[in-house]
C-alpha cells in the first residue's frame, strides 16, 4: 500500500510535466494540423535555458530559492518561446500550401538539428544542475516504508494547475483564445473575419513553447541531470499523452499526461524497468491503432 | 533604391536580433564540466557569438538586396565574407571560418540563381535542350552505373575509397528500398531501420548459432524482413499519412529496445561478433583457410591481397542495389507499381476505382521491407559485429533525407543523394561533427526551397506516343 | 422509354451523422440506359446519396440493389469492392485525378483489376510473360479509344495535372468508363464548365448511355445539362425526395420550384 502510494504520488508528478508538454502539441495540431515533431526539442532548450538560468543566479549570489524560481521561469519562458517562434516562422510557414507531409519532414529536420545545435554547443555529456530545492514531508509510514513528499513535487503539480487553469480561462474568455477557436474551426473562415490568422498561429506556438519550458525547467529541477537528447524521449512521451487524451483537446492533453505517468511509472515498479520505454512506445501505436481520436477528441468525418 | 535601404537594414537588424536572443543563453553561456565538487562553470563563448550575429546581418541584408534584385551588390557582400573566412584574420574559433566562408557561398548562389535557372530553362526549351533533358534523364543512370562498375579497377580505388564506396552504396540500396515505401507509394516510413535490423540480426543469428552460409541466409533475411513488414503494416497502414509516420517511428524503436533488452536472444548492448563474411562458391577470403576449406586466392590461383575481400563485398552490394533498382522499375510499369503511384497521388480515388488500398500499401511495405532486409544481411557480412547501436531512429532519418533530397519516386535522384549526404561529409573529415546538424538543416531547407528534390522530373512509366516522334509538344 | 429493368433500386435510404439527418427515406431507381439526374438546392444530400451509393459511407438505414452481373447489396459492401465487383464507377465534385501521372496513365490505373489477374498478381509481369504484355496492348488501346472520344490523344503522356479544368473533368469521366462499368455516378460533372464545354459534356454523356448501354446517375446543377439529357429526374430537399418524374413534368412542379426559388413561380427555367 505504501510503496504503492508512493509510485501514485511519483506518477502524478511526472505527468503533469508531460502534460505540459502535451499541450503545446495537441494546440499546434488543433489550429494546423500538423505533428511539431520538433516541439520536444524545444522542451529541451527550455531544460538548458533553465540549467544556466539557475547558473547565473548563483553567480550572482541570489541565494532565496523561491526568487531564483520565479527568475529563471521568467527568463526561461521568454527565451525559449523565441524558439517556438523562430520555428514556426522558418520551417513551417513557408509550408503551408505544400503537400501534406511536408511540414512533417521538415519538423523531424528541425528536431535533428536543434538536437545536434545544442550538444555541439554544449557538449554530449549530461549535465547536473537546478536542485534548489530540496526536503519535503513523509505522509504516512506503512510497512516499514515511508511514503515521501517532496516540496519540489507539490511544487510541480501547483505550478501545472495553476498553468492550465490560467490557460483555460486564456482560450474560454479573451480574445486571442476566440481567435484561436475560431482558426481552428475554420481557418478561412475566420481570415474573412479578420482575424490576424498568421499571428494567431504564431501564438499558438510560442504559449506551447512557453509552457514546454515551464516543463523544461521543473524537469531539470525534478532530476537534477539534462542531456540534449531528453527532447526526443520526452517528445514522444508527451505526443503520446496527447493523442491518448484526444488530440485537439486541452483537457485531454492534461489527462493523457497523467495516464502516461501512471503507466510509466507503474510498469517500471511492478514489472520492469528497462522495458518502460517500450510500454510508451507500445501504447502509442495501441492507442493509434485503435482510438485515433483518444479518450476525448472528436471523430474526424473526412470530405470526399 | 535609397528608399528600400532603411527597410532592409531594419530587417537585418532584426534577424540578427532574434539571433541573438537564440543564442545568447545556449550559445554565449557554454557549460564546462570542471570537474571539481561544483559541478558546472561557464566557459563564455559571446566572441563567436557576436562573430555569428555579424554574419547574420550581413547574410540577411544580402539576401535582401538579392530578392530586390539587387544581384551584384549581394554577390558583392558574398564575396566579401568568402575572403574574409578565408583570410588568415583570427576569429575566435576556426568553426567560425567555416560559417562565413559557407554564409558568403550561399549568398552568392541566391543572388546568382534566378540568372542561371532563366538561362537553363530558356535553353530546355530549345529543341536541342529538350533533346539533352530527355536523353539526360535515360543516360545519367548509365553513366552512374558505368562508373559504379569501373571504381574497383581505377588507380583511385584505395581502401578509403572502396570502404566509401560500399557505405554509399548500401545507403543507394536502402535509399531505393525506402523509395518504393516513400517515394511510390507515399507511405511516410519513420521506422525503415526497423527491417535493415531484422535482417542484420536474422543473419548475424543464423550464421553464428547455426553455421548458415551468407547466400543461405540472403533470401531467409528477406522473408523475414517481408513478415515484419506485413506484421506491422496490416494494423497501421489505414492510417492517415502524419500517424502511419509516428505509428512507424514507434515500431522502430520498439524493435530496437527488444533488440537491446532480450540479452538471451541478442546479447543486448554487447551485440553479436564474428559475423562470418559472404564466401565465393565457398572458398573464404582470408590468408588462411579454417580446417576443410579453400582460400579464394588458393581457389582462383592468384596471391593474397587483402584488398579482395572489399572488392568482393562491393560487388555483391553493386548487384543486391542493382536488383532493388530492376525490381522497382518493373514493378512501375505494372499494374501493382501503377496502384502505389496512383495511392499516393489520391487514395479516395483509388477506392473509386475499385482498388484495394489496404493490400496495396501492404505489398509496398513489405517489399521495401524485404530490400531493408537484405541490406541488412549484407551489412552484418560487411561489418562482422552488428549491436542495436546501428539501427536508431537516426538512421531512418537519413534514409528518409536521403530519398526526400532525391525526389521523391525517382532513383537516379536517390543515388545523387545518398552521394551527396553521405559520400561529402567522409570526405570533408573535418565537417564530421556537423554532420548530423548538417542534415536537419538540409531537409529543412529541402522541404522550404525545393520540396519536390534534386530530380523533380518524373519519367512516365509507359507512353503511347514516343518520344522521338513528339513536334513541338 | 421501354421499361427494361431496374439497374439500381435505392429504397429507404437513410444517412444519419450523430444528431444530423443528412438524407432521410429517399427511395428511387436508375435504369440501364437512362440517365437518370439527381437535383435539388446545395445542402439537400445528393452527394451524400452517392456517397451511400459508392461506399463512401454506410448507410444508416436502407437497401441498395445493383443488377449487375448478378444482385449486390451495396449497403453491405466495402468501398473498393463497389467499384471492384460491382462495377460502379463514380467521379468527384473536386476532380480527383492522379494529377502526377500522366493521362494515359490515369487510365491504365482504372484497368487496375483487370491487368491484376492478367499478371497473375505481378509474377507473369515480372517474369515479362507474353500474356500480361498481351493484355497491357489490349488496356492501352480501351484507353486510346476513350482518349479518341473525348478528344485527348494528343495529350496522352502529359501529366494530367497540367491539362486545362475542362480536359480534366472529361478526363475522370473517361477513367471512369474505363472500369468498364454498368452504373456511372457523375457528381457536378458540368461545374465550372463554359456553354461549349457543356454542350460537348452533354453529347459525352449521351453517347455513354446510347454506346455504352449503362445506367447513369448524375448530380447536377446545371438545368441546361439536366433538362436535355436526362430521361429521369430525382429531386431532393433537406434530404428528402420532393418530386420524381420526367425533366418536363419536374420543371413545372410546385413544390420543386418552391424548394429553389422559394416562391411560386410559373416554371423552372432551363
Amino acid at each position: 500500500m505504501a510503496y504503492f502510494s508512493q509510485q501514485l504520488i511519483n506518477a502524478i508528478t511526472l505527468g503533469a510535466i508531460y502534460g505540459l508538454i502535451a499541450i503545446g502539441y495537441t494546440m499546434v495540431y488543433g489550429i494546423i494540423g500538423m505533428i511539431n515533431f520538433a516541439h520536444g526539442e524545444v522542451f529541451m532548450i527550455g531544460a538548458f535555458i533553465s540549467l544556466i538560468g539557475f547558473m547565473i543566479c548563483s553567480l550572482l549570489g541570489i541565494g532565496s530559492a523561491p526568487v531564483a524560481i520565479v527568475l529563471v521561469l521568467l527568463l526561461a519562458m521568454a527565451f525559449t518561446t523565441v524558439y517556438g517562434w523562430a520555428v514556426e516562422r522558418t520551417a513551417y510557414r513557408p509550408l503551408r500550401g505544400s503537400f501534406r507531409l511536408a511540414p512533417l519532414i521538415s519538423a523531424i529536420g528541425v528536431s535533428i538539428a536543434l538536437q545536434n545545435y545544442v550538444q555541439l554547443v554544449q557538449g554530449a555529456r549530461p549535465k547536473p544542475g537546478g536542485q534548489v530545492v530540496s526536503g519535503g514531508f513523509t505522509v504516512f509510514s506503512a510497512d516499514g516504508f515511508d511514503v515521501r513528499v517532496s516540496w519540489l513535487q507539490i511544487i510541480i503539480v501547483v505550478v501545472t494547475v495553476v498553468l492550465m487553469a490560467g490557460f483555460t480561462w486564456l482560450i474560454a474568455s479573451t480574445s486571442l483564445g476566440r481567435q484561436q477557436r475560431a482558426c481552428e474551426q475554420d481557418m478561412k473562415m475566420a481570415a474573412l473575419l479578420g482575424v490576424d490568422v498568421d499571428r494567431t498561429i504564431s501564438l499558438t506556438f510560442v504559449v506551447g513553447a512557453a509552457l514546454a519550458a515551464v516543463a523544461g525547467m521543473l524537469f531539470l529541477m525534478y532530476y537534477g541531470i539534462i542531456d540534449f537528447f531528453i527532447g526526443f524521449l520526452a517528445g514522444i512521451k508527451a505526443f503520446t499523452a496527447a493523442v491518448l487524451g484526444g488530440i485537439g483537446s486541452l483537457p485531454g492533453a492534461m489527462l493523457g499526461g497523467l495516464l502516461i505517468g501512471l503507466i510509466e511509472v507503474f510498469w517500471a515498479a511492478y514489472f520492469s524497468s528497462e522495458y518502460k520505454d517500450v510500454a510508451a512506445f507500445s501504447i502509442l501505436v495501441l492507442v493509434l491503432i485503435f482510438r485515433p481520436t483518444g479518450l476525448l477528441g472528436k471523430p474526424e468525418i473526412e470530405k470526399v | 533604391m535609397g528608399l528600400r535601404l532603411p527597410t532592409m537594414l531594419k530587417d537585418a537588424g532584426l534577424t540578427a536580433l532574434v539571433a541573438a536572443a537564440l543564442g545568447i543563453f545556449i550559445v554565449g553561456f557554454h557549460t564546462v564540466d570542471v570537474g571539481s565538487r561544483t559541478g558546472l562553470s561557464f566557459d563564455y563563448q559571446f566572441g563567436d557569438l557576436g562573430v555569428a550575429l555579424v554574419v547574420i546581418f550581413f547574410g540577411r541584408l544580402g539576401l535582401s538586396l538579392a530578392a530586390e534584385g539587387l544581384r551584384w551588390p549581394a554577390i558583392a557582400l558574398g564575396a566579401a565574407m568568402i575572403a574574409v573566412g578565408a583570410s588568415p584574420l583570427r576569429l575566435p574559433s576556426s568553426f567560425l571560418h567555416w560559417f562565413v566562408v559557407l554564409g558568403g557561398v550561399l549568398l552568392v548562389i541566391r543572388a546568382a540563381w534566378p540568372s542561371a535557372t532563366h538561362a537553363i530553362s530558356s535553353f530546355a526549351k530549345t529543341p536541342t535542350g529538350r533533346v539533352v533533358d530527355h536523353l539526360g534523364n535515360q543516360w545519367a543512370g548509365w553513366l552512374l552505373l558505368t562508373l559504379a562498375v569501373v571504381l574497383p579497377f581505377t588507380p583511385m580505388a584505395d581502401q578509403k575509397t572502396m570502404d566509401l564506396g560500399v557505405l554509399i552504396l548500401t545507403y543507394v540500396m536502402l535509399g531505393w528500398g525506402l523509395n518504393i515505401v516513400v517515394g511510390l507509394a507515399g507511405l511516410l516510413d519513420l521506422g525503415y531501420v526497423a527491417f535493415y535490423a531484422v535482417g542484420a540480426y536474422s543473419y548475424a543469428l543464423l550464421s553464428t548459432q547455426h553455421g548458415l552460409g551468407f547466400w543461405a541466409v540472403l533470401p531467409l533475411a528477406g522473408m523475414m524482413a517481408a513478415s515484419f513488414g506485413v506484421l506491422l503494416g496490416f494494423p497501421v497502414l489505414r492510417l492517415r499519412g502524419d500517424y502511419l509516420a509516428i505509428v512507424t517511428l514507434g515500431f522502430g524503436e520498439i524493435i530496437r529496445l527488444v533488440i537491446l533488452n532480450w540479452v538471451d536472444l541478442t546479447s543486448g548492448p554487447a551485440g553479436i561478433g564474428s559475423i562470418p563474411g559472404p564466401t565465393l562458391f565457398g572458398a573464404v577470403f582470408a590468408e588462411t583457410a579454417p580446417t576443410g576449406k579453400q582460400t579464394v586466392a588458393e581457389m582462383l590461383g592468384i596471391p593474397f591481397n587483402s584488398n579482395h575481400r572489399l572488392i568482393y563485398l562491393y560487388y555483391i552490394i553493386l548487384v543486391l542495389a542493382l536488383i532493388t533498382n530492376l525490381f522497382t522499375q518493373r514493378m512501375r510499369r505494372l499494374p501493382v507499381g501503377r496502384a502505389w503511384e496512383a495511392l499516393r497521388e489520391d487514395e479516395t480515388a483509388c477506392k473509386a476505382l475499385g482498388i484495394n488500398p489496404t493490400n496495396t500499401k501492404l505489398t509496398a511495405f513489405a517489399i521495401g521491407a524485404m530490400f531493408a532486409g537484405f541490406a541488412g544481411s549484407f551489412f552484418a557480412a560487411k561489418q562482422r559485429f552488428i549491436s542495436p547501436e546501428s539501427f536508431t531512429f537516426i538512421e531512418s532519418a537519413i534514409i528518409l533525407a536521403i530519398v526526400v533530397l532525391g525526389g521523391m519516386g525517382s532513383q537516379v535522384g536517390v543515388v545523387l543523394a545518398a552521394v551527396l549526404l553521405i559520400g561529402l561529409p567522409e570526405w570533408f573529415r573535418e565537417l564530421g561533427n556537423y554532420r548530423m546538424l548538417a542534415f536537419g538543416l538540409a531537409m529543412v531547407m529541402i522541404m522550404v526551397f525545393r520540396p519536390r528534390g534534386l530530380i523533380a522530373h518524373r519519367e512516365p512509366s509507359i507512353r503511347l506516343h514516343p518520344v522521338k516522334a513528339r513536334g513541338s509538344g | 422509354m421501354s421499361e427494361a429493368a431496374p439497374l439500381i433500386e435505392i429504397e429507404h435510404l437513410t444517412m444519419r451523422f450523430g444528431g444530423l439527418v443528412a438524407v432521410d427515406d429517399v427511395s428511387f431507381i436508375g435504369r440501364p440506359r437512362e440517365i437518370t439526374a439527381i437535383i435539388g438546392p446545395n445542402g439537400a444530400g445528393k452527394t451524400t446519396v452517392f456517397n451511400c451509393i459508392t461506399g463512401f459511407y454506410r448507410p444508416t438505414i436502407g437497401r441498395l440493389l445493383l443488377r449487375g452481373d448478378r444482385q449486390y447489396l451495396l449497403e453491405r459492401m466495402l468501398g473498393h469492392e463497389i467499384g471492384q465487383q460491382a462495377r460502379v464507377a463514380r467521379t468527384f465534385q473536386n476532380i480527383r485525378l492522379f494529377p502526377a501521372m500522366t493521362v494515359l496513365e490515369n487510365l491504365l490505373v482504372a484497368q487496375h483489376n483487370k491487368l491484376m489477374l492478367a499478371s497473375g498478381y505481378s509474377v507473369f509481369g515480372l517474369l515479362g510473360l507474353r500474356r500480361y504484355r498481351r493484355a497491357e496492348e489490349a488496356a492501352v488501346e480501351l484507353a486510346r479509344a476513350w482518349l479518341d472520344r473525348i478528344g485527348l490523344v494528343d495529350a496522352a503522356d502529359r501529366p494530367a495535372g497540367e491539362l486545362p479544368y475542362g480536359a480534366q473533368r472529361r478526363l475522370e469521366i473517361a477513367r471512369a468508363m474505363c472500369t468498364e462499368p454498368c452504373l456511372l455516378c457523375l457528381d457536378e460533372p458540368a461545374a465550372g464548365l463554359n456553354p461549349r464545354e457543356s454542350a460537348e459534356l452533354n453529347q459525352l454523356l449521351v453517347s455513354i448511355r446510347d454506346r455504352d448501354g449503362i445506367g447513369v446517375l448524375l448530380i447536377e446543377h446545371d438545368m441546361s445539362v439536366v433538362m436535355s439529357i436526362s430521361n429521369h429526374v430525382v429531386v431532393l430537399d433537406y434530404g428528402r425526395k420532393i418530386a420524381e418524374g420526367a425533366p418536363a413534368v419536374i420543371q413545372r412542379d410546385p413544390a420543386v420550384i418552391r424548394a429553389y426559388l422559394g416562391t411560386d413561380e410559373e416554371r423552372l427555367d432551363g
